[in-house]
């Protein structure tokens, strides 16, 4: 039903515009948009090791992590992704105004904010724990996008095309947990150790944790998954009831980042 | 009727040379910040809209306000404002243009702009606010430009015209209601997220509109052979009056909501605001500022024994065009930041850069207007109706 509705606006608006335009891009635009409508989405599968019908999710089990671990994963994560560790822009500043970031380290009352019960235990409140795209099953970033550059995929993964960013930034006014980055300057910078796997972006994009659908498309883990050795993050398919995240939620008592603002997060805490 | 444009004293070639040097340096600006990016700006992962997406929220509602002049004109036929709804419509042209470039030097990927249109998508505000002020722009061009034509030529306006007329007042409505809903449709942002916000943004926008085009109206009569009639002016400051009520009005409304609910998120930006949180106070003297002259201004304009006196109306409107400057296009796009999603304070403050872009923007709806002034002023001297 819900689907249903959205292919329909869709379809309504793209015709609007199309009359109204009649350019030829939107003419091919609105070609693709009729064919989903009738054919279904599409997307038949061009990554045959990808696992069909998964709803990702991860678990971040914040009594395990240490700040070794940590650092583990986000370099993980940097390194795959290119990201580029940029100089403060003026010296002096209180903080670093390029920062591109996709996992990181947050105190627990940042990022539970509202959350924090006073004497809570110290071994909760001491740690800085892990925060990154929640993949939220609603999410309000993609809703805002103006160009569908942010957009969901069939297994729940909120992800982008970076060639079709405009740099508009409503997506990170949009998004309640700050999890998105700015490339305000050139990100190919002379320091960054390019991984020929996963392209490097250009300036005026937006970027994020895009759940490693990169590796999820070759059948793999996500690369911060892979780094931690204690089983500190447990990431898998919520459709399936025996896989291991459904039974670390069954046998744990887990939170969300702000689950107030009906973004339904996909990313799990236990503390 | 362009050729009006053409001749003119050297005052007004002056001028026009003027803001042309303003555009050029601004533009030599902009082409450093698309070299090299938005890094240029003060803006940053955590604020991450600023002085050109607050000035965009100002000027839409300077735009909107022409409708305080077209709807009393022609909805409740009120005469006295016949010679002046041009003026209104002539700046809203101006005032969406400027809007439409503050998106522009707004975005990280100015050439790919054309992928709003290429890609519609209907469940983007951004999207519907394209389309409302591109609308709302040629509606005020046509609307403007043919009724010129028509006094010139001394018939009344075509029917066809009416019904364009019509149409552009919900549309005056709908630029800013959907511009607010850029903000207030966003679960994250507590300060944005208020239903009021399309009002709030409707009351600043029809005080301080007609504010800056009541300015112009006396700068007319002293300077140029135009006489917009004391009636004209006297009815313009009694709605520019009660819409300032009703600015301050919600803005206490947002007071009360905040703080005796006691909701920490929404009280934040506003202790933000007036007080400083976590050591960043950068907006507090604007706010004060804000506040403190809309307290003047509201002294000055509610007694008719002052509003009617032209040597306090003239600084009580260009206090209130600060007070709501202040107000929408700087503290309200700013704060809805501050603190970020996870409470900490990063501070904002526009860049030399930044803001030399801007002066450009401005210039050229300053250009804009004074060129579609000049058309509109030297056709009522031609057919005898500047003088009062
Ligand atoms: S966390 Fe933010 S960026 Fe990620 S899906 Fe949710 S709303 Fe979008
Ligand atoms: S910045 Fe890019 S991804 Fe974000 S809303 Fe704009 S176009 Fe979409
Ligand atoms: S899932 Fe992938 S993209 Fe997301 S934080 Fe982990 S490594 Fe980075």
């Amino acid at each position: 039903m819900k689907s249903d509705r959205r292919h329909f606006l869709k379809a309504a608006g793209v015709a609007t515009i199309g009359v109204a335009a009649g350019a030829t891009a939107a003419e091919a635009n609105l070609l693709d948009s009729a064919k989903e409508l009738l054919l279904g989405p599409k997307g038949a599968a061009p990554y045959p090791e990808a696992k069909k019908g998964a709803r990702w999710a991860m678990v971040v089990d914040t009594r395990k992590l240490t700040a070794e671990s940590m650092e583990k994963m986000i370099h993980a994560c940097n390194h795959a992704h290119n990201i580029p560790l940029h100089p403060l822009r003026k010296k002096g500043d209180k903080y670093n105004k390029d920062e591109i970031k996709w996992i990181w380290e947050e105190e627990f009352e940042n990022a539970f904010p509202g959350q924090m019960n006073e004497h809570l235990p110290p071994k909760v409140t001491q740690n800085e724990v892990l925060v990154l795209c929640n993949q939220c099953e609603n999410p309000a970033c993609v809703r805002v996008c103006p160009t569908k550059a942010t957009f969901q995929r069939e297994d729940g993964i909120v992800i982008m095309d970076f060639h079709r960013c405009i740099g508009c930034r409503f997506c990170m006014a949009a998004c309640p947990y700050g999890s998105r980055s700015f490339n305000f300057k050139d990100p190919r910078i002379a320091s960054l150790e390019i991984n020929p796997e996963f392209p490097t972006r250009m300036k005026g994009v937006v970027e994020k944790c895009n759940f490693c659908a990169e590796q999820l498309d070759k059948g793999l883990q996500p690369h911060c998954v892979e780094a931690c050795k204690n089983g500190e993050l447990v990431f898998g398919d919520m459709n399936d009831p025996e896989s291991e995240i459904r039974k670390v939620l069954r046998n744990n008592y887990t939170i969300r980042r702000k689950p107030e603002v009906g973004t339904q997060p996909q990313v799990y805490y236990i503390v | 009727m362009l050729e009006k444009a053409l001749t003119g004293d050297s005052k007004y070639w002056g001028w026009i040379g003027f803001l042309l040097l303003l555009i050029a340096v601004g533009f030599g600006a902009y082409l450093r910040q698309f070299n090299e990016g938005l890094t240029l700006t003060g803006l940053s992962r955590d604020v991450s809209w600023g002085f050109y997406i607050a000035q965009l929220t100002y000027l839409v509602g300077v735009a909107a306000s022409g409708v305080m002049l077209v709807m009393p004109y022609y909805l409740h036929d009120h005469k006295a404002f016949g010679k002046i709804t041009i003026l209104g419509e002539f700046m809203a042209v101006g005032a969406i243009t400027m809007c439409l470039l503050f998106v522009l030097v707004d975005l990280g990927q100015p050439m790919r702009m054309m992928n709003m249109i290429i890609f519609p998508t209907p469940n983007s505000v951004l999207f519907w606010d394209m389309v409302v002020l591109n609308t709302y722009m040629f509606l005020n061009i046509i609307i403007g430009w043919t009724v010129l034509q028509n006094e010139r030529k001394g018939i009344h306006y075509q029917k066809w015209v009416k019904v364009l007329i019509y149409l552009s007042i919900p549309f005056a409505v709908s630029i800013h209601t959907v511009t607010a809903f850029l903000y207030a449709g966003l679960p994250g942002r507590h300060f944005w997220l208020t239903a009021i916000m399309a009002p709030r943004f409707l009351a600043g926008a029809f005080c301080a509109g007609p504010a800056i085009l009541l300015l112009i109206v006396f700068f007319l009569r002293r300077f140029t052979s135009f006489d917009a009639g004391d009636k004209a002016i006297k009815s313009l400051a009694v709605i520019i009056t009660y819409a300032m009520i009703l600015n301050v009005f919600f803005l206490l409304l947002e007071l009360f909501t905040a703080f005796y609910s006691q909701l920490p998120g929404h009280m934040h930006a506003f202790v933000y605001l007036f007080a400083g949180l976590h050591g960043g106070h950068a907006l507090v003297p604007v706010m004060w500022a804000s506040v403190i002259l809309a307290v003047i201004v509201l002294i000055l304009l509610i007694p008719p024994k002052f509003r009617n006196n032209y040597n306090l109306l003239i600084p009580a409107l260009i206090m209130l065009v600060l007070s709501t400057w202040l107000e929408k296009g700087v503290a309200l796009v700013v704060a809805g930041f501050i603190p970020n999603p996870l409470e900490h304070v990063n501070e904002y403050a526009p860049t030399l850069n930044e803001l030399v872009i801007s002066v450009g923007v401005y210039a050229v709806g300053a250009l804009i207007v004074t060129v579609l002034y000049k058309i509109a002023i030297g056709v009522k001297a031609e057919v005898g109706d500047a003088a009062h």
